[in-house]
């Protein structure tokens, strides 16, 4: 494959690619007068290309990249679903894109109108009262939510200490808990995979601010005590926060808000479709009951007589978030999905992804050790224990489906699992995919058993072989420089005491 | 429309091979109590060609066309054609974070590219894959600043915030959010003097008197105004004290006339990266910008790529330093972070790419200019700039009967910048206007003759 050379080290010093807006101004006209020290002396570095080297840089670099547009990329938890072009067609429009976040409301109408009835679709999905869509992700989602959680136990004099989380739940919900100044307790997960309600109750007390439940959870699993739980928590003056990251296994059959939830995060990027970017950006909308209501980030939009309008008029709230009022781009594009798949559409969109995953489910069982063997939900988890006697590991299974065209299932999360390979199908997958993607993992088994050596070593296929992490994490490389530095281990002000990572933990 | 693939002679299929009669069968597993029961009150599906119909309509709500001169941390500029054309292909829009680096290169160099692009204008030993937008990356930079300052790793201790009163008042709002569950943190505004710049005499708050509990001074570069700070007096400032200097630069365009805030002294430079290759969408979404020094890395939040070697020995990236972040970290991260911009840092990274430092430089100058413009013709009107310190492409413009003139603009059909008594009272006779690339010598003459014709009647 051929290799494509840093921005930097390619083009030529005075190479220009664009002809920029023209000066129409009066010649007198100067530049303002800067001290000299604010007046910068130098650009150098940047990159000096013509239009076709960028294009052709960006154009390649984009090849090397596995995708859902390219390849079945069954990543647990992530809900790598197909994006429907139509989508990204809203989101340009002149309407939407040439509009300014400080406008009059007068001006914005037809935003704060789709705003407005992506709140009442997602509410309506979610079996809750009151949304907003500022948050840009869903861990920002998470930071409003237990925000919210913790104004309204200071509302009611006592912020309480602690939140309780499984051991199953993903990493943001500990960190963002911490960031609103909470201590976690950890729930174990039982041996059936769920959160049980003697676990919950034994932790619980009038400190418990929280409990943050992963609804199915990260093993693909219906939490069944999920309402007793909420009962219980609710008995102690606690609140419940469901973490809605897998909100694709539930819209139409069951809603977090008829089950106890008081306020919970929906990843608009996972369930309702808009790209993922490569990492972002999503959207982190918040729905919650009409007890949190008062404490919703600003700002708000408001339905008048008058038409729609932002308000910040809200004594109780936690605050604003961001500069604007959320990731407006993704708003329209997952308000255009869910006008384009309808309540009906909506309804089909979970039972495909569920009867995908539980057909994959059972294509696999034959072939890799499931970790938990009641039906799933969303997606399966599945470990590498049949294989110890091989040497090959999940590691090595992830890397040898790169060979075969598929991106590699979410590996080593959740945390309870060891050597876990967790799938997530989606609806959006036909049963033929289904099948190559079961052959070439029969394939890969058959292989461990008699080459394993080939499994160790993959990928063989792709535009790289595995990279030295350690080495990235140890001796960090983090940005271009002109001249070959000399190599030097970086001064470290604060070293943590904790050692380098060890390769990486995939999770999602 | 739904997308799906699944004839009805696959769904029966599938539910064979599964065991299974019904597709209502899968969920048979959830209690009675959980479910739904009926459906979704959502109106039903429709067709791509009554789709696009309504949602075009509702865009059309919104009056794109009118002439703006709205700025405030939010940027129309001229975006080259390459630049959506590129970021908008589909390899890169629909791939995940990249954890799997064999089959993520492209995503793992351009973001390498982009950390290089960024530490440059910022004048950083480093920056980050990206943030959420600029208040969130100021926020987070105050608390990487406290966690410094207190010498921990994370879980930072007590000291005084000191914000600038001429910052984005939505970044100090978001600041002030990010930091209310902290004990022994307190937040002081350092208010603005004749010129628009920070007025380092005017420290509040109740602190130490001495200054050594100030963790960090926060200040717009430029600021919330268009008025360019001197950096150089508030680093010293700053440094005498044992407080961090944190700047925010929601123009990025800025950077390219003005010396970078990491080679003044800045400690953590962040920023919004949209002005450069984003349209402004109602305010969403952005790219935070977030450098700092290599001494404080470990300390940083978000996502960083390194590069490395393959088995090959070829180079190859890959996400690094991961044992900072929430994934690895829970609840001992240095911030709750999981994803950055990517998508949006990959449009700032192919527009800086096409203009190059020429380029960028040239329409900095271009708007720079255009502001001046501006400022002489409406000081014809009877406008006067509020502020005498220098500016870039915003100033603030008092005179008599400002919020009444500007209405009367809006229904012209023009937005004569941001009132900003509604953000300030004591600038209710001003607006904040912004000038750029996009507007026309033209524009600006009938702005200059509207606002004249309006004070008229």
């Amino acid at each position: 494959m051929y290799d494509e050379p840093l921005l930097f080290e390619i083009g030529s010093p005075g190479r220009r690619a664009v002809a920029l807006p023209s000066d129409d101004l009066p010649p007198e006209v100067e530049l303002p007068a800067f001290e000299p020290e604010l007046a910068r002396p130098s650009l150098e570095g940047l990159p000096e290309l013509s239009e076709l080297e960028v294009v052709r840089h960006f154009t390649r670099l984009s090849q090397w990249n596995f995708s859902i547009a390219t390849n079945f990329y069954p990543l647990g938890s992530c809900t790598m679903k197909y994006n429907p072009i139509v989508n990204e067609w809203a989101a340009r429009l002149t309407g939407h894109q040439n509009v300014h976040p400080m406008w009059p409301d007068q001006l914005t109408q037809g935003a704060l109108a789709l705003m407005f009835e992506l709140e009442q679709m997602l509410a309506e999905v979610s079996g809750m009262d009151a949304v907003t869509l500022t948050p840009a992700a869903g861990a920002q989602g998470e930071f409003v939510g237990i925000k919210m959680v913790r104004a309204y136990h200071e509302q009611n004099g006592n912020p309480r200490k602690t939140v309780l989380i499984p051991a199953s739940a993903h990493g943001t919900n500990p960190a963002s808990s911490v960031l609103c100044g909470y201590r976690c307790v950890e729930v174990p997960v039982g041996g059936d995979g769920l959160m049980h309600i003697a676990d919950v109750e034994a932790r619980l007390d009038d400190d418990v601010a929280a409990v943050m439940v992963t609804n199915p959870n990260t093993l693909g699993l219906f939490e069944r005590d999920i309402r007793a739980i909420a009962d219980a928590v609710h008995a102690r003056g606690g609140l419940v926060y469901i973490d809605g990251a897998n909100m694709n296994a539930l819209c139409g059959v069951t809603r977090p808000g008829d089950v106890g939830a008081d306020v919970l995060h929906i990843n608009l990027h996972k369930t309702f479709s808009t790209p993922h970017g490569g990492g972002g950006p999503g959207a982190g909308p918040v729905c919650v009951k009409k007890n949190l209501a008062p404490f919703l980030p600003v700002p708000r939009v408001l339905q008048t007589d008058n038409g729609f309008k932002l308000s910040e008029d809200a004594p109780l709230s936690i605050g604003r978030v961001r500069t604007f009022h959320g990731n407006f781009g993704m708003l329209v594009r997952a308000y255009t999905y869910m006008l384009g798949l309808g309540g009906d559409g909506i309804a089909r969109m979970t039972e495909r992804a569920v009867l995908n995953a539980n057909y994959l489910r059972r294509k696999l069982e034959p072939l890799l050790t499931l970790a938990q063997t009641a039906p799933c939900m969303h997606e399966c988890v599945f470990t590498d224990q049949g294989l110890a006697d091989t040497g090959v590991k999940t590691m090595d299974v992830a890397k040898r489906l790169l060979d075969f065209g598929f991106h590699a299932p979410t590996i080593y999360f959740p945390l309870v699992v060891s050597g876990a390979m967790m799938i997530e199908p989606t609806e959006s997958e036909s049963r033929e995919t289904l099948d190559a993607f079961a052959g070439a993992i029969a394939r890969i088994v058959a292989e461990a058993r008699k080459d394993p050596e080939l499994l160790k070593t993959a990928p063989h296929t792709t535009r790289v072989r595995r990279l030295d992490e350690t080495r990235a994490a140890r001796r960090p490389v983090l940005r271009w420089r002109p001249a070959a530095p000399v190599a030097t281990e970086p001064v470290v002000a604060l070293e943590l005491k904790e050692p380098d990572p060890e390769p990486a933990l995939d999770r999602s | 429309m739904d997308y799906t693939p699944h004839t009805e002679a696959d769904v029966q299929a599938m539910l064979a091979e599964i065991g299974i009669a019904r597709v209502a069968d899968l969920f048979a597993h959830l209690p009675e109590d959980v479910r739904l029961g009926r459906a979704l009150d959502i109106a039903p599906g429709l067709s791509e060609p009554d789709l696009r119909a309504r949602v075009a309509a509702l865009a059309s709500r919104n009056r794109a066309e009118v002439l703006s001169f709205v700025g405030a941390g939010a940027y129309a500029h001229y975006i080259p054609s390459a630049v959506d054309a590129l970021a908008s292909r589909s390899e890169f829009a629909t791939a995940y974070t990249p954890y799997q680096p064999e089959v993520s290169q492209g995503t793992l160099q351009a973001i390498f590219e982009f950390q290089t692009i960024t530490s440059i204008l910022l004048g950083t030993d480093l920056a980050n894959a990206s943030m959420y937008d600029g208040a969130s990356a100021a926020a987070e930079a105050v608390l990487m600043a406290l966690r410094l300052k207190s010498g921990r790793a994370r879980d930072a201790r007590g000291g005084r915030v000191l914000v600038a009163r001429s910052l984005h008042p939505s970044v100090r709002d978001t600041i002030k959010t990010y930091v209310a569950s902290m004990d022994d943190v307190t937040i002081a505004e350092v208010g603005f003097d004749g010129s628009g710049r920070v007025a380092l005499d005017d420290v509040a708050g109740n602190g130490d008197a001495s200054g050594a509990d100030i963790a960090c001074v926060v200040v717009g570069y430029p600021n919330f105004f268009g008025i360019v700070e001197d950096l150089p007096a508030i680093a010293a400032w700053a440094k005498e004290r044992g407080a961090l200097l944190v700047t925010v630069t929601l123009e990025p365009l800025a950077l390219g006339l003005l010396t970078a805030p990491g080679a003044l002294g800045a400690d953590i430079a962040v920023g919004e990266g949209q002005g450069l290759g984003l349209a402004p969408s109602y305010g969403g979404p952005g790219v935070g910008l977030f450098g700092t020094r290599e001494s404080f890395l470990r300390a940083m939040p978000g996502r960083v790529v390194g590069e490395t070697v393959d088995g090959d020995g070829r180079r190859g990236f890959c996400l690094t330093l991961s044992t900072r972040e929430q994934h690895i970290r829970r609840d001992k991260a240095t911030s709750n972070i999981c994803t950055n911009h990517s998508l949006c840092a990959l449009a700032f990274t192919v527009c800086v790419s096409l203009l190059g430092p020429g380029g960028l430089r040239d329409l900095a100058r271009l708007n720079a200019r255009k502001t001046r413009y501006a400022a002489l013709q409406l000081a014809a009107t009877g406008l006067s700039e509020r502020f005498s310190g220098p500016t870039f492409n915003e100033c603030v413009l008092r005179g008599a009967d400002v919020p009444a003139r500007w209405d009367r603009l809006v229904r012209r059909g023009i937005v004569a910048g941001l009132p900003l008594g509604r953000y300030y009272p004591e600038l209710e006779d001003s607006l904040l206007l912004c000038v750029t690339d996009v507007h026309r010598r033209g524009d600006i003459d009938r702005l200059a003759s509207e606002w004249r014709a309006a004070g008229g009647s």
